[in-house]
C-alpha cells in the first residue's frame, strides 16, 4: 500500500469549496478526541468551544473584534503570498505601525481636531509600510532571504516599542509605570454596537472587499497572480518581479500598520510594552485558511477568533487547559494544508502491482 | 575570566548549533522547515519527562530525538507526500509544538530535573585553559561538534552527500537519474527533526535543567537564521553559533561592566547582526549561488 | 448524522441545566498574565486561588484564565467573568489596570481587585505586597555571606517595584558592610530561563558570589548551585532546584489576602480599598533559612521581627546615587516615594535605565 498523488487536469472547483469544510470537520473531531483524552465531556466542551460564543451578543461582538486585526493583516499577507513574497514579519509591521500612529496622541496630545484620527491612521499605514519595505529592499537589492529578515525585524520592532514605552514615551503622570499617556477622545476610534467593537471592523471589511475586487478584476490583480504562478511568464508580459516585491510588502506592511494603529486607538487607548498577542503570526494561518482570498479570509479570521473566544470559554467554565486552544489551532492549519492537496491532486491508495497496471491504462 | 566567559558562550551556542546543523541538512535537500522551534520544544518536554520518569538522562535524550523526528515526520508527510506549502506547514508545526509541549509538560512544572553529567576526557582535560573549556563538557556538547564533522564529511565526501545535494539543487535531474527525491528529502527532514529534538533535550537537561513552558524562547528561529548565515556550509555553522552565543552573552557582560547603552539595543544586537550578515552573504552572488540549494522550498511531484 | 445532531442538542441542554444548578454562594474568578506553570508569579496567585477553594469548599466556586495578554484580550476576559456570574474578580497583572476599570464601570455590582496598580474605584480595590521588606533581609544575608563583597542582581524591567527591590537589597547589605558592591544586569524579560542563566553566569564571572533575581525562573539558582555560588528564591520556595545554593526565598503568599477578601464578599462586608502588606500580614513570607551559619540566621530572624514590629527598611539616612539626600536620619520614606521609586541608592554599580 502507498499513497499516490495524481495531478488533476485543472483545479477542482468542488474541492476548493469543500476542502476547508473537511478540514474544519476533522479539526472538530480531533478536538473532541483531545477533550475526551484529557478527561472532559467532549460534547459539552465542543459546544462551549465552537457554538456558545455565537449564541450571545457580547461574545459574538468579542469574536468579531478579535477577528478584525487578523483579517486586515491576513489580507495584506495574501497579496504577498500570492506573488511569492514570504513576509512573515507582519507582527513587527503591526507594532511599528502602531508606533507611527501614536506619534500624534503621545507627543502632541493637544492636537485635537477632526484631522487627528485620519492622520493617525495614515501615519500608521505609512509606518508599517516603511518597516515592511526593509526586507523588500534587501530582497530586491541584495537578494537577501525575506523570510529571515522580516522575522528578525519582528524582534527589533518589539524592542523599539519596549524602549519607547519605558523611556521617552512614558506617561509623565504614570508613576514611572511602562505605559504611554491615555489617548484623548479625538484620538480614539469610536465604538460601534455594544461597545466591544470599534470602527476598525467596518473599515477592515471595506478594505477586504476592495482588495477582493482589485485581485479579481484589475490588471494589478492579474499581475500579482501571474507573477506568483510563473515569474517567467510574468516577465514576458512586462511585469517587474522587483516592483511587485516592493508593492506587496508595502501593501502588507501598510495594512498591518493600519491594524496596529486601530488596535491601539480603538482598543488599548494607550501604548503598552506589548500591544499584540501575536496577531501578525496568527494572521499567517488566517491567510492560508482563507486560501489567500480576501473574502474567504474574513471567514477564516472569524473562525480563528472563535477558537480564542471558545478556548477561553472552556477554560473558564470547565478548567480546560488553554494550551488545548493552541493545539487545536495548529491542527486546524495542518488539516487545511493537507486537504488543500485535494484541489490540485487526486489521492489514490494503491498497492504497488495494481498501480503499475493502472498507470499503463492511463 | 576569559575562560569562564568562553564556557558560557559554549553552553549558549550548543542548542542553536545542533538545531542548525539538522536544519542545514534538510535545507540542502531542498526542504525549508520553519518548524524548528516546535520540534525543539517537543524535544525539550519529552526529554525532560522521560529522563524524569526513568531516571536516565540517556533515555531522555533518545526520547527527545525520537520526539523531534516524529514531529518532522508529520511535517514531511504534509509537504513531501501531500505537497503542502512548506512555509505554512512549518509555522503550523511550531504552533502545534508549543501547545502540545505545554499540555504534556503540565505535570512536570516545578519538578527539579536531571542534570546530564559532565564528561571529562582523560589527558586532554588536563591541558591548561583548553582542557576545562573544551574537554570538560557534557556529552551533548561533544555530540554537537561530532554532528557538524559528520555532516560536513558526508555532505561533501560521500556519494550519499552528492545525492542529497543533487536532490536539493535540481530535483528534476536527480529524479531522472533514478534517485527517489521524496525518500531522500524525507530522510533529511527526519535528520533535521532528530537534531532539533536533541537541541531541545540540551535545553531541558543541561542548559537550564527543568521544564517550563516556552523554554526554548525563540532559539529555533535563531537556528534557522544561522543556516542562512552559514551559507549552508556546516563548518560555518560553528562559527555562526559561537558568534551568536558570544553576542548574547557579551550583552550581559557589557552591562555588568557598566557600558552605558540601552539594554533593548543590546538585546536587539543578535537580530540586527543576523540581518547584516544575511545581507553581506546574499550580496555576494557567487558565494550564494554556489551553495544555496536551488530547489529550496520548491515542492516536487514526480510526473507520470 | 441525525443522531449526532440529537446528541449535540442533548448535550447543549445538559450544559444549560448544569449551569443553572450552581449551588455556590460566591464565585471568585482570577485572571493571570502568565501560565500557572511558570512556577513564579502566576503560579503563586493560583496557589492563592487553591487556598480559597480549600478554605470555603462548596460555598465558593472559582475559575481562572491563564496567559491572558494585557490589552483588549484582558478586557474581554474580565468582561467574560463579569457576565458569567463572578462576584469578585482578581486581575493579577499591572497591565490589567485600565481594562479592569473599564469593565468595572459596566458592572457596578461585581467586585474587582487589581494587583500592583494605583487606580481604584468604588468597586475596584487594589492590592500589592511589600516585597522590598524581604529584599532588605536577603541583602543583609548576602553581605554576611559574600567573600568577594560583590553581589549580582538579575533585574527584569526598571519599574519602581524592581528599583525599590534593588535599593532595599543594597541598603540591607550596606547595614552589614558599608562597602558592599552590587552589580545589576537587566535582562528585559520576566521569564526566559536561558537568558537568566546566562546573566547569572556573567555576574558570577564578574566576581559576584551571591546572586539574586527579580525574574521568575529557577535558572539563576541552578547556575549558582552548579558554580558553587549562592542565591535566593523568587516568588516561590525554590529549594528543590538548589539544595546547597538557596539561602532563603521571598515567597509571595496571596492566600491570606484572597481568603480574607472572599470572606468579606460572603459576609457582605466587601469595601474598596488599597492593601499594601508585607511580612507582618503574612503576604510576604521568608522560606526556611538554609545553608547558613547560626549567627546569620539569627540576624535574619531579628530583622524579620523588627520589620514585623513596624520598622520600614526605607528609613534614613538614605543617600541617592547622585549624592543627594533621599531621607534624613530616622525619617522614613512615604509610601508614594517607594511605590514610584526611580532612583538608585548610593553604591549601586549600574546606571538606572531611563
Amino acid at each position: 500500500m502507498r499513497i499516490e498523488l495524481v495531478k488533476r487536469k485543472e483545479r477542482s472547483q468542488f474541492m476548493a469549496l469543500f476542502s476547508p469544510l473537511i478540514a474544519v470537520g476533522m479539526t472538530v473531531l480531533a478536538a473532541g478526541i483531545i477533550f475526551a483524552v484529557t478527561g472532559h465531556n467532549p460534547l459539552e466542551a465542543l459546544y462551549k468551544f465552537f457554538i456558545e460564543p455565537l449564541t450571545q451578543q457580547w461574545s459574538l461582538e468579542a469574536t468579531i473584534n478579535k477577528a478584525t486585526p487578523l483579517i486586515l493583516i491576513g489580507c495584506g499577507l495574501a497579496v504577498c503570498y500570492l506573488s511569492n513574497n514570504w513576509n512573515i514579519g507582519a507582527e513587527g509591521q503591526f507594532v511599528v505601525g502602531a508606533l507611527f500612529g501614536s506619534i500624534l496622541p503621545v507627543l502632541f496630545p493637544s492636537f485635537e481636531n477632526v484631522a487627528t484620527l485620519p492622520l493617525m491612521l495614515i501615519f500608521g499605514a505609512v509606518g508599517g509600510a516603511l518597516w515592511a519595505l526593509i526586507p523588500a529592499v534587501l530582497k530586491t537589492r541584495f537578494n537577501t532571504n525575506e523570510i529571515l529578515t522580516s522575522l528578525m525585524l519582528v524582534y527589533v520592532a518589539s524592542l523599539i516599542l519596549d524602549y519607547l514605552v519605558r523611556g521617552p514615551w512614558r506617561d509623565p503622570d504614570g508613576y514611572n509605570f511602562p505605559e504611554s499617556r491615555i489617548f484623548s477622545d479625538a484620538a480614539t476610534l469610536p465604538d460601534v454596537f455594544g461597545g466591544l467593537m470599534s470602527l476598525s471592523t467596518p473599515i477592515t471589511i471595506l478594505i477586504a472587499v476592495i482588495l477582493a475586487v482589485v485581485l479579481a478584476k484589475t490588471l494589478k490583480g492579474f499581475e500579482i497572480r501571474v507573477m506568483g504562478e510563473s515569474p517567467r511568464a510574468g516577465g514576458f508580459a512586462g511585469f517587474s518581479a522587483k516592483g511587485l516585491t516592493l508593492f506587496s510588502f508595502a501593501l502588507a506592511g501598510g495594512l498591518a500598520g493600519l491594524a496596529g494603529t486601530m488596535e491601539v486607538s480603538g482598543g488599548l487607548n494607550q501604548l503598552l510594552p506589548v500591544i499584540s498577542p501575536g496577531y501578525g503570526f496568527t494572521a499567517i494561518i488566517v491567510a492560508f485558511l482563507g486560501r489567500l482570498n480576501p473574502i474567504a479570509i474574513i471567514v477564516a479570521g472569524f473562525v480563528l477568533a472563535l477558537s480564542y473566544i471558545g478556548g477561553e470559554g472552556v477554560q473558564s467554565a470547565m478548567g480546560v487547559s488553554n494550551k488545548i486552544a493552541s493545539v487545536i489551532q495548529g491542527l486546524l492549519l495542518f488539516f487545511v494544508l493537507a486537504c488543500d492537496t485535494l484541489i490540485l491532486y487526486r489521492v489514490r491508495m494503491v498497492s504497488r502491482r495494481v498501480s503499475a497496471a493502472e498507470v499503463s491504462h492511463v | 575570566m576569559f575562560e569562564a566567559v568562553l564556557l558560557t558562550v559554549i553552553t549558549a551556542a550548543t542548542p542553536i548549533l545542533i538545531a542548525a546543523i539538522g536544519e542545514l541538512v534538510a535545507e540542502r535537500s531542498g526542504v525549508l522547515n520553519l518548524g524548528v522551534e516546535g520540534m525543539m520544544i517537543m524535544g525539550a518536554v519529552i526529554g525532560f519527562a522521560v529522563a524524569n520518569q526513568t531516571g536516565s538522562g540517556t533515555l531522555g535524550v533518545i526520547a527527545a530525538v525520537a520526539a523531534g523526528m516524529a514531529m518532522s515526520a508529520l511535517f514531511g508527510f504534509l509537504v513531501l507526500i501531500l505537497v503542502a506549502n512548506q512555509v505554512a506547514t512549518g509555522l503550523a508545526l511550531t504552533i502545534l509544538g508549543i501547545g502540545f509541549s505545554g499540555l504534556i509538560g503540565e505535570a512536570f512544572i516545578g519538578v527539579p530535573g536531571l542534570i546530564l553529567p559532565e564528561l571529562y576526557i582523560p589527558v586532554l582535560s588536563e591541558i591548561p585553559f583548553i582542557g576545562p573549556v573544551f574537554f570538560q563538557q557534557d556529552a551533548i556538547v561533544y555530540l554537537g561538534f561530532a554532528l557538524v564533522a559528520v555532516v560536513a564529511y558526508v555532505l561533501f565526501k560521500t556519494r550519499l552527500g552528492l545525492v542529497l545535494r543533487a536532490v536539493g539543487n535540481n530535483h528534476g535531474s536527480a529524479h531522472a537519474l533514478g534517485y527517489s527525491v521524496i525518500k531522500v528529502r524525507f530522510m533529511a527532514v527526519l535528520f533535521g527533526g532528530g537534531c532539533a529534538g536533541l537541541a531541545g533535550a540540551y535545553m531541558s537537561l543541561a542548559y537550564t535543567p527543568q521544564w517550563v513552558e516556552n523554554m526554548t524562547a525563540g532559539r529555533g528561529w535563531i537556528a534557522l537564521a544561522l543556516v542562512v548565515f552559514s551559507s549552508w556550509l556546516p563548518l560555518r555553522v560553528i562559527v555562526g553559533a559561537y558568534l551568536f552565543g558570544a553576542v548574547s552573552v557579551l550583552n550581559l557582560h557589557a552591562q555588568a561592566v557598566e557600558l552605558d547603552i540601552p539594554s533593548q539595543l543590546l538585546s536587539s544586537l543578535p537580530y540586527l547582526a543576523t540581518i547584516v550578515v544575511l545581507v553581506l552573504i546574499s550580496a555576494n552572488r557567487r558565494l550564494t549561488l554556489v551553495n544555496t540549494p536551488a530547489c529550496l522550498g520548491k515542492p516536487f511531484v514526480p510526473d507520470r | 448524522m441525525k443522531s449526532i445532531l440529537k446528541a449535540t442538542v442533548a448535550a447543549a441542554a445538559l450544559v444549560v441545566a448544569g449551569s443553572a444548578a450552581n449551588a455556590a454562594d460566591v464565585k471568585a474568578c482570577f485572571v493571570y498574565v502568565g501560565p500557572v506553570g511558570d512556577f513564579g508569579w502566576s503560579y503563586q496567585h493560583d496557589q492563592g486561588r487553591l487556598a480559597v477553594e480549600a478554605k470555603f469548599g462548596d460555598k465558593v466556586e472559582t475559575a481562572y484564565l491563564e496567559s491572558v495578554p494585557e490589552g483588549p484580550d484582558a478586557e474581554r476576559a474580565i468582561e467574560r467573568f463579569a457576565r458569567e456570574g463572578c462576584n469578585i474578580i482578581f486581575t493579577t497583572s499591572f497591565g490589567y489596570m485600565n481594562p479592569t476599570l473599564k469593565v468595572a464601570k459596566k458592572f457596578p455590582d461585581v467586585k474587582f481587585e487589581h494587583a500592583t496598580g494605583y487606580k481604584s474605584a468604588d468597586n475596584v480595590a487594589t492590592y500589592n505586597s511589600k516585597f522590598h521588606e524581604g529584599r532588605y533581609i536577603i541583602g543583609q544575608i548576602a553581605a554576611k555571606q559574600s567573600k568577594s563583597g560583590v553581589a549580582g542582581y538579575i533585574a527584569s524591567f526598571p519599574i519602581p517595584e524592581v528599583v525599590a527591590g534593588i535599593n532595599a537589597f543594597l541598603l540591607g547589605a550596606q547595614s552589614v558592610n558599608p562597602d558592599f558592591k552590587l552589580k545589576v544586569v537587566w535582562v528585559n524579560t520576566w521569564f526566559d530561563p536561558g537568558k537568566e542563566a546566562d546573566a547569572a553566569k556573567a555576574l558570577i564571572d564578574q566576581g559576584a558570589d551571591v546572586i539574586t533575581q527579580h525574574t521568575d525562573s529557577t535558572a539563576p539558582l541552578q547556575v549558582a548551585q552548579e558554580r558553587g555560588a549562592h542565591g535566593f528564591g523568587q516568588a516561590s520556595d525554590m529549594i528543590n532546584f538548589a539544595k546547597d545554593a538557596q539561602y532563603t526565598a521571598i515567597i509571595d503568599d496571596w492566600a491570606p489576602y484572597y481568603v480574607h477578601r472572599v470572606q468579606d464578599v460572603l459576609d457582605g462586608k466587601w469595601e474598596s480599598g488599597s492593601a499594601w502588606d508585607g511580612l507582618a500580614e503574612g503576604h510576604v513570607v521568608m522560606a526556611p533559612y538554609t545553608n547558613l551559619p547560626d549567627d546569620v540566621v539569627e540576624m535574619a530572624k531579628a530583622t524579620e521581627a523588627k520589620i514585623i514590629g513596624g520598622w520600614e527598611p526605607f528609613t534614613g539616612p538614605i543617600t541617592k546615587q547622585d549624592g543627594s539626600v533621599a531621607a534624613e536620619d530616622g525619617v522614613r520614606l512615604d509610601d508614594g516615594a517607594i511605590l514610584g521609586m526611580n532612583w538608585y541608592v548610593q553604591g549601586v554599580d549600574d546606571k538606572l535605565p531611563q
